[in-house]
């Protein structure tokens, strides 16, 4: 069943959730009827306070992510959860079980969950995931959250444009944090040590704060990450950790830097879908028999070096034509 | 991204044994859907509005409480009522076969899958039933 954009596009404004979920599909599908609705979502979005929640496995992001919400309706505020799960590339199939750590949220028409299988499309996943948050921000969602697996360029790069980037660990993970050092560490703004009834928490804590208080000092007045500690199980810290998102956007808004982090999201928006096009329309023009397969030829053959390649590739790849 | 059938498989009422959901679980995650896991015990009512949500292709219910001539229909009922009427709905566990009759004859259920399925058999049928609703 095929559904209307122009209907979709009034039911979602007038807030049927289905259409939302219709929607999401769409995106997520490549579906040509999603990029007629979407422009005409963007200027109904824009709202939201969008939370990005990362960490390795097991970590506890979809309870920390439920506790959040739960606390965001309690003060009447409306959520949206998108969860990202790895999805096989043996099988392209995947197992998305984290609504099974949200059931306190089930049955709350005010709180959206949607499941997504990464894909595995070179940059699909980014460009997918920030339309399904412009979506539901447009659907007039007050907090946004994000939840990815932190393993993976695209999954990392999911969150790090969120207006506000958490990153979850918990103690006993001693590479844990040779890990977080290896790439994370520069997006946090929060970091969360969860299950912090367990022992070694105190050392994970304070190997965290010694790590941010390491790092190059930025300016003047530039925001330094808190380090919380929750057992999201219990809601124990939630409060704590709902506080440490909200001085952080009250930060966004007071030091002008949100305006600069809307900035970069909207170009790396930009960036992210004009390179799908670019990759798949190169893709494309390399197959077998397709119009610049014989530059790989010429290459194969050493006439033809990469870089003078690419020059060619790119004179033959209209970019109007990606339009 | 390109399209990949959804199935939402859910445990329905105060039944404890995911077992057998999970296998199924397995064996359509292995044939290249996307599988999404409700967990124990849940109402009616949150799980249409889950499969509302994440607009799945297929509602797949383990029931082994014996309670499913009570809940399905109910399900069923409110899925209609939200307009879901293109989804898929399939049943297994413990349903004899004379319910399972009617289940499918007034309910809406597209097919039950008793004890002993082969996976193979589910993955075929939804395979099969979709390429009829797609085309």
């Amino acid at each position: 069943m095929k559904a209307d954009p122009d209907d979709l596009y009034d039911q979602l404004l007038a807030g049927d959730r289905r259409a939302a979920a219709r929607l999401i599909s769409m995106v997520e599908n490549g579906d040509d009827g999603a990029r007629q609705v979407l422009p005409r979502l963007h200027r109904h979005s824009g709202n939201a306070h969008i939370i990005g929640l990362t960490g390795s496995p097991g970590g506890g992001k979809s309870t920390l992510a439920c506790g959040l919400a739960q606390r965001y309706r309690e003060q009447g505020k409306t959520v949206g959860i998108i969860c990202v799960d790895p999805t096989s590339p043996f099988t392209g199939g995947a197992l998305l079980g984290d609504r099974v750590r949200m059931q306190e949220l089930s049955g709350d028409p005010e709180v959206f969950i949607r499941s997504m299988g990464s894909r595995g499309a070179l940059g699909g996943l980014s460009v997918a995931t920030n339309d399904v948050i412009n979506i539901l921000d447009a659907f007039g969602k007050d907090y946004i959250i994000v939840e990815t697996v932190g393993a993976g360029q695209v999954e990392i790069e999911v969150v790090k444009y969120a207006h506000t980037c958490i990153v979850v660990t918990m103690p006993g993970a001693g590479d844990e944090i040779q890990a977080i050092k290896a790439g994370i560490l520069e997006i946090a703004d929060i970091f969360v040590v969860n299950k912090a009834d367990r022992e070694g928490s105190m050392r994970t804590q304070a190997d965290l704060e010694m790590m941010v208080d390491t790092k190059p000092a930025g300016p003047e007045g530039a925001w330094r990450p808190p380090v919380i500690a929750t057992v999201a199980l219990e809601g124990e810290g939630i409060a704590e950790l709902a506080d440490g998102i909200e001085n952080h956007r009250q930060f966004l808004v007071d030091s002008g830097l949100l305006t600069r982090k809307i900035v970069q999201r909207m170009k790396a928006e930009l960036l992210g879908i004009l390179s799908l096009r670019v990759s798949q329309a190169a893709g494309d023009a390399l197959k077998d028999g397709g119009e610049a397969y014989g530059l790989v030829e010429r290459m194969v053959s050493r006439d033809l070096d990469p870089h003078s390649a690419a020059d060619e590739l790119a004179r033959i790849l209209d970019l109007d034509e990606l339009a | 991204m390109g399209r990949k059938v959804r199935v939402f498989l859910c445990k329905p009422g105060l039944d404890g044994h995911d077992r057998g959901v999970l296998i199924v679980g397995q064996a359509l995650r292995d044939a290249g859907m996307e599988v999404i896991y409700s967990g124990l015990k849940q109402t009616p009512e949150n799980l249409v509005e889950a499969a509302i949500q994440e607009d799945v292709d297929v509602l797949g219910l383990s029931m082994l409480s014996g309670a499913h001539m009570a809940l399905i229909p109910r399900i069923t009922g409110m899925l209609d009522e939200r307009g879901a009427v293109d989804m898929m709905v399939l049943a297994g566990g413990v349903i004899p076969p004379q319910d399972a009759e009617v289940l499918v004859r007034d309910h809406g259920v597209a097919r039950v899958f008793g004890p002993g399925t082969d996976t193979r058999d589910i993955v075929a049928f939804i395979e099969e039933r979709r390429g009829t609703i797609e085309g």
